[in-house]
């Protein structure tokens, strides 16, 4: 009985798009390239081109120092994007949990509204916001001449990226936050303030370790998307912008190098798997303890 | 000086009163209940004691200072809340520690005073458990010690009974007036629950729409209810419409519709003349085939039902004048659960001391 139930549908499902996928990504990532894109054979096929398995693709990301730049610098823009996703959203998601009830649905609808237009438009919208002509820019540039500085451009900077990052997924950081604060008992507020909390107090010992469920899903929806993301710093990074998600996407679709875009896309899932990890770890310090 | 004064509080919800120009007094070291029906305003009166809500107009007073500008963190009142509100991400050592920690006080002296209160409740085991791995009973006593480790002035309990189930509720009963007296820590109760009211408290408050309809010791809100409800809601109660025809040394004559003359105990400022209600307990009266020489008052009736309830066993007798009567026999023989069978006709009868008048406005 319980050995089959290893064959339950939720198993198979994984089985089916998430393991297998990630198996054949391994596998590619030991590949040699195929020659106009895709892989080469795995047995000779006798015209005296490469085939079977390598490791070059793996040494060769250790081979430069400017892989390692790219995903601290993609690790920081997510963490950034991560962390300035939280301020903006346990405010909302708490404002909204607050409201009267008959209002709740209402301001969560507007918060996953903009879902409804297309994505691309919404950061090209950016472009033109941040852009030269915009009063942001012109504003921000005529106080800089006025102090006698240099104009600076608001797009096509790493600013203008994290901009965009936060933008798109903010409502990711909302959503689960407000999914928990809504779910908290008023009255353990009551009972801390009676207990002798003040305002501050009760909120970091009781509404924010009670959110931490919240907190952690919030921002892994939050950090694993930005490190994927190309869309945002191609349109509104500069060309020293480059993230992993870039630089993933251009093996594949640009230099037509599968294998060593497979190395890096694992790469990528095990340091995020160990990062998962170790915040897993940490989160649970009773486990810890015992 | 009392510890807590309460002066002519009242507090309204738009058009509603729930609480209406209450005063009273609570003496350091007492045991004081809030007792009244559900929507009473007992819990309304709490929270503006605990400081979580303001009245709409007089005074709360501890140790004679006005409490009005006092937020609830920092008035020395902790509150019991009825489903305990422990705090879920913290240990059963840790919620207990809380106030401690609130209050600045050093980790040394906050280890020894949560060891202390955990040990006071037996329930120094479970100090590293969480609140949803143990029982209903142990989250009472984590939460009475949370409450009292701090050893506020004065300790709020609403309803801390209401989620237990019957027997764990007697048990803790037992607890908490030996913790009460232990600590020597002013309890303010609220319940609705009439029997747990007699049995923990000093003083009972019993509440009715917002007033407080009586203040006295449980066996004087017991035995001389001030009023029909007061007489009505404690304990069970046969209520007869009475008029006054003569005040006696010894006693009362009443004029029972359709029973004729009933002897009752002298009651104060009674006058000849009006009207009121004779209160009569249950186990005040007698029921019995034959009229006993020592009841002063005595009335035939027939059976219409009785209530086995092990200990005792509870008859209606229909009196001829059309009244039904409660009476209350013990059976204390073993195997003897009833004397009378439904239809028997049955002499009922009580005493000239028994019973009480209560005067109606
Ligand atoms: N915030 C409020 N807004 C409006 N009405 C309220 C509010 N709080 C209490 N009330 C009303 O005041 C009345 C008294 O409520 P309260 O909670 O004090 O009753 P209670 O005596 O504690 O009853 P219970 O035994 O059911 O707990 C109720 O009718 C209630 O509906
Ligand atoms: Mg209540």
């Amino acid at each position: 009985m319980t050995k089959w139930a290893v064959l339950s549908p939720p198993t198979l499902f994984l089985l089916a798009f998430f393991l297998a996928p990630a198996l054949i990504m391994v596998l590619a990532s030991f590949q040699y390239p195929g020659e106009f894109g895709g892989l080469a054979p795995l047995t000779d096929p006798g015209d005296g081109k490469e085939f079977g398995l390598t490791l070059e693709n793996h040494a060769f990301f250790f081979s430069d120092w400017l892989f390692a730049e790219i995903f601290a610098r993609s690790f920081a823009v997510a963490a950034a994007s991560t962390l300035i996703c939280l301020l903006l959203a346990y405010p909302v998601a708490w404002l909204i949990a607050q409201s009267p009830r008959r209002h709740r649905d209402l301001l969560v609808l507007l918060v996953i509204l903009p879902f409804a237009s297309n994505f691309l438009i919404r950061v090209y919208a950016w472009m033109i916001l941040l852009g030269p002509q915009a009063a942001l820019a012109r504003t921000l540039n005529g106080v800089l001449a006025a102090l006698g500085l240099e104009p600076v451009s608001l797009l096509f900077s790493p600013c203008a990226v994290l901009v965009g990052m936060v933008y798109v997924h903010l409502p990711f950081m909302i959503l689960p936050l407000y999914t928990n604060l809504e779910k908290h008992d008023p009255v353990l507020l009551d009972a801390a303030q009676d207990l002798g909390a003040n305002a501050w107090r009760r909120f970091w010992g009781v509404t924010w370790p009670l959110s931490l469920p919240g907190v952690f899903s919030g921002s892994a929806l939050v950090f694993i998307p930005v490190l994927g993301m190309f869309a945002i710093p191609d349109l509104l990074g500069g060309t020293r912008d480059m993230l992993i998600g870039n630089l993933i996407k251009d093996q594949f679709l640009g230099v037509r190098d599968w294998p060593f875009g497979a190395a890096l896309s694992i790469m990528l899932t095990l340091a995020v798997l160990s990062l998962a990890g170790a915040a897993a770890w940490l989160s649970k310090p009773k486990a810890r303890a015992a | 000086m009392p510890l807590l004064e309460i002066r002519r509080v009242t507090r309204r919800f738009g058009d509603f009163t729930a609480v209406d120009d209450v005063s009273f007094a609570v003496e350091p070291g007492e045991f004081f209940t809030l007792l009244g029906p559900s929507g009473c305003g007992k819990t309304t009166l709490l929270r503006m004691i605990a400081g979580f809500d303001l009245p709409d107009a007089g005074q709360i007073l501890l140790d004679g200072r006005d409490l009005a500008d006092t937020p609830a963190e920092r008035r020395p009142v902790h509150t019991v809340f009825q489903n305990f509100a422990l705090f879920p991400h913290l240990s059963v050592a840790r919620n207990v520690a809380f106030p401690l920690r609130m209050a600045g006080l050093g980790e040394g002296e906050v280890k020894r005073r949560t060891a202390d209160a955990l040990d006071m409740v037996h329930l120094g085991e479970l100090a590293e458990h969480y609140p949803h791995e143990i029982s209903g009973g142990q989250k009472q006593r984590v939460a009475l010690a949370r409450g009292l480790v701090n050893r506020p002035r004065l300790l709020l309990l609403d309803e801390p009974l209401g989620a237990l189930d019957l027997k764990l509720r007697e048990e803790m009963q037992l607890e908490l007036i030996k913790l009460q007296r232990e600590v020597g820590i002013t309890f303010v109760f609220v319940t609705h629950a009439q029997n747990e009211a007699l049995a923990l408290s000093h003083r009972i408050a019993v509440m009715n729409a917002g007033r407080v309809e009586q203040l006295d010791e449980p066996s004087r809100i017991y035995g001389f209810p001030v009023n029909r409800f007061v007489a009505d809601f404690i304990g069970n109660c046969n209520l007869l419409e009475a008029e006054v025809r003569a005040v006696e040394a010894d006693g009362l004559r009443l004029s029972v519709a359709g029973l004729g003359e009933v002897r009752a105990p002298a009651a104060e400022g009674c006058q000849t003349g009006e009207r009121g209600l004779l209160a009569l307990r249950p186990e005040q009266v007698q029921v019995a085939a034959e009229a006993d020489p020592a009841w002063a008052n005595r009335f035939p009736g027939q059976v219409r039902d009785f209530l086995y309830v092990g200990d005792v066993t509870t008859y209606q007798v229909r009196l001829d004048n059309g009244y039904t009567l409660q009476a209350l026999l013990p059976n204390a023989a073993p195997g003897r659960a009833r004397f009378h069978e439904t239809g028997d006709r049955v002499m009922v009868g009580w005493s000239a001391q028994a019973g009480h008048y209560v005067r109606e406005a």
